[in-house]
């Protein structure tokens, strides 16, 4: 592909915000919406300016990010785990399985008032809720993607005299990992949006907290500043669990049609 | 040097049938069979008469149901650690490349980073892929595949091959290429292989013995013995010995086809279409 070919599709690309950012700084601008209530985005970004230099963006931002890291990462080592071990042993899975698909059902924010009850206000009931949302599809794609294991490969590696833990690692793993990761990045999504609820509940920081907080004492511009923080933050997070998938099943360039 | 002694070999399975009530297929019964220590023996059979079972008792991945199985006089117990298999399917491991395919036996057996990719360079040069090594296996052709399946299972030594129908998803070309570097590193190597094919020709042209087998429950109907003399070349296919040899084979083997419910299998059809392709398969083992 040619430079411009490329200029030409980011251009694109881009137009559609490009037009949507137009619309939105118009619109309160002529007083088609009330200023009060939507704020134009230059004046979002004055805000997002405001907080970088006042040092509370990276406040924010790290409480943010310290929770639905640490509450992903949680679900992932645990998820996967478990998954594997699951989708391993059959007669476990058959057991568990409708209690599975009941706690799946039950939404992460319905539960809040529980973790609250167990953890207290603090970081852990927040982390506690992250978790939950993301643990369950990280889980249910580990174990699908165990169970969809090709029986011969590990019958092969058997015959070569593999131990268990090698199968487990070595072999089950990278069979199941596309599928594991399909789960992951579901578990992105629903990370941030447990994260918004837990920050909007009793929280004196983080990205969910500046937003909520400027509406209620009427910054209205930074209140969207943290919607569009907030957005941002899920793009990048899925970006980056888009590139570690990349690097971790790079065999499989060659296999998708879009490569 | 290992041999194998099956005495009454008997395998069952239990099975759903379409309404869901349980159903016991007997895979093998009654089945006698002994291998020699360094012998190329061929197992014959229409399909699902029992020939991928055997070959699983034999390498310990399935459990037998009856019967005894002596290896080196021993019972077999779990994985024997000095068998290779040759799968039905190559089972290479996608996300690994080439070289890192054949590594594997090596480093489920510990052996140091260094030293496996030195040994595995040795097996990719043996069959003939030297400069494929950072491929994936997505990325060879089925032919460079089934090479890589059988470089992964010698690079570790082991003492027996146990091959099924490595070859049966081949073009005929490709096929009668892979035999002859077959046959040339058994006789470099010294090893005991057991192979299973649906081929006549494939049989004959490689084997020493030939076990036929009856169609499901399987057992040994027959064992013929193929005195053709070694090094074979590909222009023995053509031989009147050889297709003596098919002739007599056929005999045994075409009622247990007719009963088994597969139809017959287009490589035992006798026809004279593949001829050309041996001969030429022939030249370039010549000039090779
Ligand atoms: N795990 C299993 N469960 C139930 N039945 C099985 C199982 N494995 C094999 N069988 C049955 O046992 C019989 C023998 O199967 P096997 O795979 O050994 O045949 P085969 O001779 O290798 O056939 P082919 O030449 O087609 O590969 C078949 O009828 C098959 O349906
Ligand atoms: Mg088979």
């Amino acid at each position: 592909m040619g430079i411009s070919a490329k200029l030409s599709g980011l251009f694109q690309r881009s137009l559609g915000i490009l037009v949507f950012a137009l619309l939105w700084e118009l619109l309160p601008r002529s007083g088609l919406v009330s200023a009060a209530y939507l704020s134009p985005p230059s004046e979002v970004l004055g805000a997002i300016a405001d907080l970088v230099s006042s040092g509370l963006l990276f406040k924010h931002l790290e409480a943010s990010l310290y929770r639905s890291l640490a509450g992903l990462l949680l679900a992932i080592v645990s998820g996967v785990g478990l998954g594997l071990l699951m989708g391993g042993f059959r007669r476990l899975e058959a057991l568990v399985d409708p209690l599975l698909q009941l706690f799946r059902q039950t939404s992460a924010l319905a539960l809040f008032p529980v973790f609250i009850l167990f953890f207290g206000i603090g970081e852990l009931s927040k982390v506690a809720i992250i978790f939950w949302a993301s643990f369950w599809p990280i889980l249910l794609s580990t174990i699908s993607g165990v169970k969809q294991v090709d029986r011969l490969l590990i019958d092969s590696a058997r015959s070569m005299g593999a131990s268990r833990a090698f199968l487990f690692v070595k072999v089950v793993l990278p069979a199941a990992a596309p599928s594991i990761f399909t789960g992951v990045r579901l578990a992105g999504a629903y990370c941030v949006t447990a994260l918004v609820a837990a920050e909007m509940i009793g929280a004196h920081s983080g990205l969910g907290f500046l937003t909520l907080n400027s509406q209620e004492v009427f910054q209205v511009p930074s209140m969207y500043a943290g919607i569009l923080l907030l957005a941002l933050v899920g793009l990048l997070l899925n970006a980056v669990l888009a590139l570690i998938e990349r690097r971790c099943t790079r065999w499989r360039r060659g296999l998708r049609a879009d490569a | 040097m290992s041999s194998i002694v099956a005495r009454d070999l008997r395998m069952e399975f239990t099975s759903r049938d379409e309404s869901g009530r349980a159903e016991r297929v007997v895979a093998l019964e009654h089945f006698d069979l002994e291998v020699r220590a360094g012998e190329f023996l061929s197992v014959l059979g229409p399909s699902g008469c029992g020939k991928s079972t055997f070959l699983s008792i034999l390498a310990g991945l399935a459990q037998k149901s009856g019967g005894s199985l002596l290896v080196d006089g021993q019972p077999l117990e779990g994985i024997n650690a000095r068998q290779g298999v040759v799968f039905q399917g190559y089972a290479l491991f996608p996300w690994r490349t080439v070289l890192e395919n054949i590594e594997v036996g090596l480093e489920i057996r510990g052996v140091g980073k260094a030293e496996r990719r030195e040994r595995a360079r040795e097996y990719l040069e043996l069959v003939g892929l030297g400069g494929f090594g950072a491929r994936y296996p997505h990325e060879i052709s089925g032919g460079m595949r089934q090479r890589v399946a059988i470089a992964r299972s010698l690079v570790y030594e082991p003492e027996v091959l146990l091959m099924d129908e490595p070859f049966a998803a081949l073009d005929a070309q490709t096929r009668e290429i892979l035999q002859g570097e077959l046959l040339r590193i058994w006789d470099r190597h010294k090893k005991t292989i057991v192979f299973i094919t649906h081929s006549l020709d494939e049989a004959i042209f490689l084997s020493d013995r030939i076990a036929v087998m009856t169609h499901r429950p399987g057992r040994i109907k027959e064992i013929i013995e193929v005195p053709l003399p070694r090094p074979r070349l590909a222009e023995l296919r053509n031989s009147e010995d050889f297709v003596h040899l098919r002739q007599r084979a056929w005999e045994v083997l075409k009622d247990e086809v007719r009963f088994a419910t597969a139809p017959v299998p287009a490589a035992t059809s006798t026809r004279a279409a593949d001829w050309p392709a041996s001969a030429q398969a022939g030249r370039r083992l010549a000039k090779g």
